[in-house]
């Protein structure tokens, strides 16, 4: 994030006149009415707003934004935002990628814009499927996923997102989905970070991979199996209405979650844990908890700031050019020289 | 080269050399480059014009005294104007029996070979391949020998300053630099200032190293009593009056791009990772921040032109660097920079290829790749330097074409030209004129901004992010004429390719001159790149035998200059000598239907002079009424078929090759990547 003046707009003024090409129902859809409606609450200015993806239906993303915007080439907008970031550091950097742009062909660039902590917000919108191509299974596919290339079932592992990002240096992860009312809050906390801030944003694909998240996303029973992460609030999901409030406690023998019952509110007596975003092995945890035994951990799992890659390089340049002059033809004649005269019979 | 007068009476024989090779050889270990660079920079302060060819193994430290370890430099250098390294040495100095089998086939017939005797122990020779020792047989039967313990000699001269035996012999290499700097009478105190400098923190290995090289000068005053030994002395050449420097072409390039974002009045923003022989451009501009360079080593060569391409789309002049893999790796990025028309630089350093191929080897083979290796019609102006002094030149030249069309350049250098040092006159940056970038920032009355509506250049607008009221969005996919939304349809991509490949086509390059000799001949060779220096001898040779023979030599390769069918066509043969298998030869009978033929090599070494006066006066003894007569070669110098390497290098090494003077480094190798 970088906004030190507050603009005010409203969602109108993020709207392209262009058309949306997103399937209808498609979960970009609503992630785009998100981030539409998060950009005037944070005071955002589109002209120092820059939407940077690389190539996917999530990459589509950039058209749809009045701000400046760069569709790029599979893979490789980490690298092109690094470029961009580095060249001006004041500009605000959204980038847009997908579970194959930005874990499959350009998983290297995303491990090293996240461990560089170019300061952007990263929006991986993982719809579990490669939709653009019509249907193959993704880096994220489940084992099993049945897909034009897998008739039979996928049977590689699947990459975890959250996991990767933390694995790869990030110093703010975070979950979401699409048609979250709380998303924007998601966003908001991402903006508000300083450095790489990666959001790993579940998409329902409704043409290639319908429904796949419904487990945890569908509105019923979402309580039970959505764990809302706040920083200094206990981990708790579920309602009295819904078979009784839950907690994740910490087995510090095994270094593993527990799902625990709180009686009566009581969650201090069940032994449940407050989060804490600054822990990084808690994160790791939380990012990796299988679903089904536990619920989904969304929101903010971590977010503590590290120094960032602009600034190091601002701060190494200003070290590199102290007390230097930039004079060309003086650096032109660096080294050792010599002089031919008018008759060039002396050398000296 | 730059410096040097082309006007200069013939060479005349008999008389005392106007130039000389001199080429020192020995193991990765013994400091040859350093050797060569300090020898390099005493001749240059000599007034002498010169060109060098460093000559190193691919292997960081090969193991000693094997063939593939050995790491040469070569020299030449005279009174007159110098184009080349030079074919053969009258010099060879082999510090071990390897150093002497991989270079003695190169050396000229009755030339010197200087030998450490030291070295030539049974255990050496062994790994030399040798079966008897070269200096006791008659292996050197039809050259001049002086073979003394230099070893021993230096061991001898530093001992007053208490190193031990392995210390001691670090300081052959002085040595034998002081012996070279008698022989061709050059002053001791440059080099006595640099040891001092370079030792500033170690003074003892500062005197160690003056002794060593005291000793070595003294005993070429002694050793001319009795042996072979003479001293020469090489005369200024004449020379342009003014300020000179040595310069390499990495060096150039690296200025060049410098001085060229000052001239576009832009920020440069250079995205590079290592590759041979490239990456000096990186390290010389991670040096230069002062003058608003940022330099970014990102995690492989997709993301180094990716980020380049991120720095020209916010304003900065977007800079890449790389040699032919990593160009290839590069590829895609490059279509996305032609799509989106930003400015960018792309230098490549080329090497031997396919794949990996030669790293530390020179070659003009990706002027295919350059000019047509993109998907879809994917057209970028190329630019090729044909020296280290000219790099520079050429970097400007790719800066303004970048800034001025808004497009991607491509700067092809070659793995000689970044580490071949030559003679420069220094230029004076007021001497060029400025091209400052333009940056679109508002709008006229009225005016709907439309990102792709294109200048009499054919230029689209240039609109940094951040800039209030020009939002909009670029990409890779194709986009409308002029408001640069998505559109597919067949008209606007039929009139945004049209409008793409004009706008390339139209950069205005200047028109094509003839280098040596008139227009309307009976055969022009034809050269592009690093053959500019042997064919601009072999040309001035045979036009002094009375061949009808000119020298066409092409800097700018696309757009290729308006003129040049014309004048290719006042020709009655044309000739294109390249280190590739005929590639420039196809794009110029592509474009211009003349029956231009080919002169290839693919050895990894640069084409001999010899060679192409071969190759000229072919053509002149088939060609009825010729009166030029007959062209001297040199036999010992043409293809050695026999051997399999046209260079008559040493077959069996499977790198003796050449590369940098990583100056200030001990090492006499440098890294290979991919």
């Amino acid at each position: 994030m970088n906004a030190p003046v507050k603009i005010e707009t409203t969602l109108k003024d993020w709207e392209t006149d262009q058309e949306v090409r997103w399937c209808p129902g498609c979960g970009d859809y609503a992630i785009l009415k998100a981030v539409q409606r998060t950009l005037p609450k944070i005071g955002a200015d589109p002209a120092n707003t820059v939407f940077i993806s690389g190539i996917g239906c999530s990459s589509r993303f950039p058209y749809y934004m009045e701000t400046y915007g760069f569709h790029t080439i599979h893979g490789r907008a980490p690298a092109v935002a690094t470029g961009v970031k580095l060249a001006n550091p004041e500009l605000d950097i959204w980038l847009v990628t997908g579970d194959g742009d930005g874990l499959s062909i350009g998983g290297n660039h995303m491990m090293h814009v996240l461990r560089r902590n170019v300061d952007m917000q990263i929006m991986l919108f993982n719809n579990e499927i490669y939709g653009l191509t019509k249907g193959q299974y993704s880096p994220t596919s489940r084992v099993g996923t049945p897909s034009p290339s897998t008739p039979r079932g996928s049977v590689d592992a699947p990459a975890n997102p959250c996991a990767f990002a933390l694995g790869s240096g990030a110093r703010f992860v975070a979950r979401g989905f699409d048609v979250s009312k709380k998303l924007p809050e998601v966003l908001i906390a991402a903006h508000e970070h300083r450095g790489a801030a990666f959001i790993e944003i579940f998409q329902n694909c409704i043409v290639y991979n319908k429904d796949v998240f419904d487990d945890f996303a569908a509105p019923k029973g979402a309580e039970d199996r959505q764990l809302w992460l706040e920083d200094g609030e206990p981990m708790l999901f579920g309602s009295e209405k819904t078979g009784g409030v839950k907690g994740l406690r910490l087995n510090t023998d095994t270094l593993s979650f527990e799902v625990v019952e709180v009686a009566d509110g009581d969650w201090q007596a069940a032994g449940v844990r407050v989060h804490d975003t600054k822990n990084r092995v808690i994160a790791h945890l939380l990012a990796e908890l299988p679903f089904g035994p536990y619920p989904m951990a969304m929101g903010v799992l971590y977010d503590d700031p590290a120094p960032t890659f602009s600034d190091g390089m601002i701060a190494e340049r200003e070290a590199a050019t102290k007390g230097k002059e930039a004079n060309l033809a003086k650096l032109l004649q660096s080294g050792q020289t010599w002089t031919v005269d008018g008759t060039a019979q002396d050398p000296v | 080269m730059a410096s040097a007068a082309d006007t200069r009476p013939p060479e005349t024989a008999g008389a005392a050399p106007d130039s000389v090779v001199v080429r020192f050889a020995g193991d990765s270990g013994d400091g040859m480059q350093l050797t060569g660079g300090q020898f390099t920079l005493s001749t240059a302060l000599a007034g002498n014009d010169l060109a060098t060819f460093p000559d190193f193994p691919a292997e960081i430290r090969a193991p000693q005294g094997t063939l593939f370890g050995v790491s040469a430099f070569q020299i030449n250098f005279g009174s007159r104007s110098i184009n080349t390294a030079g074919d053969a040495p009258d010099v060879l100095i082999a510090m071990n029996p390897a150093a002497l089998k991989v270079n003695l086939p190169a050396l000229k017939p009755g030339g010197l070979v200087i030998a450490d005797t030291g070295e030539f122990t049974k255990r050496n020779l062994d790994k030399a391949k040798y079966d008897a020792n070269p200096l006791e047989d008659d292996t050197l039967a039809k050259y001049q020998v002086l073979a003394f313990d230099i070893s021993a000699l230096t061991i001898e001269a530093v001992k007053p300053f208490g190193l031990g035996n392995k210390d001691a012999l670090r300081s052959k290499n002085m040595w034998t630099l002081g012996l070279a700097l008698w022989m061709f009478d050059r002053s001791r105190e440059p080099l006595h200032a640099w040891l001092k400098q370079k030792f500033a923190k170690k003074p003892d290995i500062a005197d160690a190293n003056i002794a060593a090289l005291d000793a070595g000068h003294a005993y070429g005053e002694t050793a001319e009593l009795s042996g072979p030994l003479k001293q020469t002395h090489i005369g200024p050449v004449k020379s342009e009056p003014g300020l000179y420097r040595t310069i390499t072409g990495a060096e150039a390039v690296s200025l060049g791009l410098v001085a060229g974002a000052q001239l576009a009045e832009l920020p440069m923003f250079f995205g590079g990772y290592p590759i041979t022989p490239a990456s000096a451009i990186l390290h010389h501009l991670a040096r230069l921040k002062e003058y608003g360079v940022t330099t970014f080593q990102a995690e492989d060569e997709i993301a180094a032109i990716c980020a380049a391409i991120g720095a020209s789309y916010a304003g900065s002049l977007g800079v890449t660097s790389s040699s032919g893999p990593g160009i290839a790796l590069k590829t895609e990025a490059m279509g996305l920079a032609i799509m989106v028309e930003l400015p960018l630089v792309i230098v490549n350093s080329q090497r031997g290829g396919p794949s990996t191929g030669l790293p530390t080897k020179t070659e003009q083979s990706d002027l295919y790749q350059a000019v047509y290796g993109r998907n879809g019609d994917a057209p970028m102006p190329v630019i090729a330097c044909r020296s280290p002094s000219d790099a520079f030149d050429c970097a400007i030249e790719a800066t303004r074409i970048a800034t001025q069309y808004m497009t991607p350049v491509m700067l092809l250098t070659d793995g000689y030209i970044a580490n071949a040092a030559e003679p420069w006159k220094v230029p004076d940056p007021a001497q060029f004129a400025p091209f400052p970038a333009r940056f679109k920032d508002s709008l006229a009355e009225g005016e709907d901004f439309a990102p792709y509506a294109r200048d009499e250049k054919g230029a689209r607008p240039w609109v940094k992010p951040g800039t209030p009221g020009l939002m909009h969005r670029v990409g890779g996919i194709e986009k409308h004429a002029t408001t640069g939304n998505i559109d597919y349809s067949p008209d606007n991509h039929q009139a945004m390719t049209d409008a793409r490949a004009k706008k390339v086509l139209g950069v205005e390059v200047p028109e094509q001159d003839v280098a040596l000799g008139e227009a309307g001949g009976k055969l022009a060779v034809v050269g592009w790149g690093s053959t500019y220096g042997p064919i601009r001898q072999a040309v001035r040779r045979a036009r002094e035998k009375g061949h009808d023979v000119a020298q066409i030599h092409v800097r700018h390769i696309w757009p290729l200059p308006a003129n040049l069918g014309e004048l290719l066509r006042s020709f009655d043969r044309v000739l294109v000598p390249e280190m590739n298998t005929g590639q420039f030869k196809t794009v110029l009978r592509d474009q211009f239907l003349v029956d231009a033929e080919s002169l290839t090599k693919t050895s990894g070494q640069p084409f001999q002079i010899a060679e192409l006066e071969a190759a000229i006066a072919r053509y002149f003894d088939g060609i009825d009424g010729n009166e030029g007569g007959e062209v001297e070669v040199n036999e010992q110098q043409l293809p050695n078929l026999e051997a399999g390497h046209d260079d008559g290098s040493y077959s069996d090494a499977p790198f003796h090759g050449e590369g940098a003077v990583p100056s200030g480094t001990d090492t006499d190798s440098e890294a290979v990547n991919q």
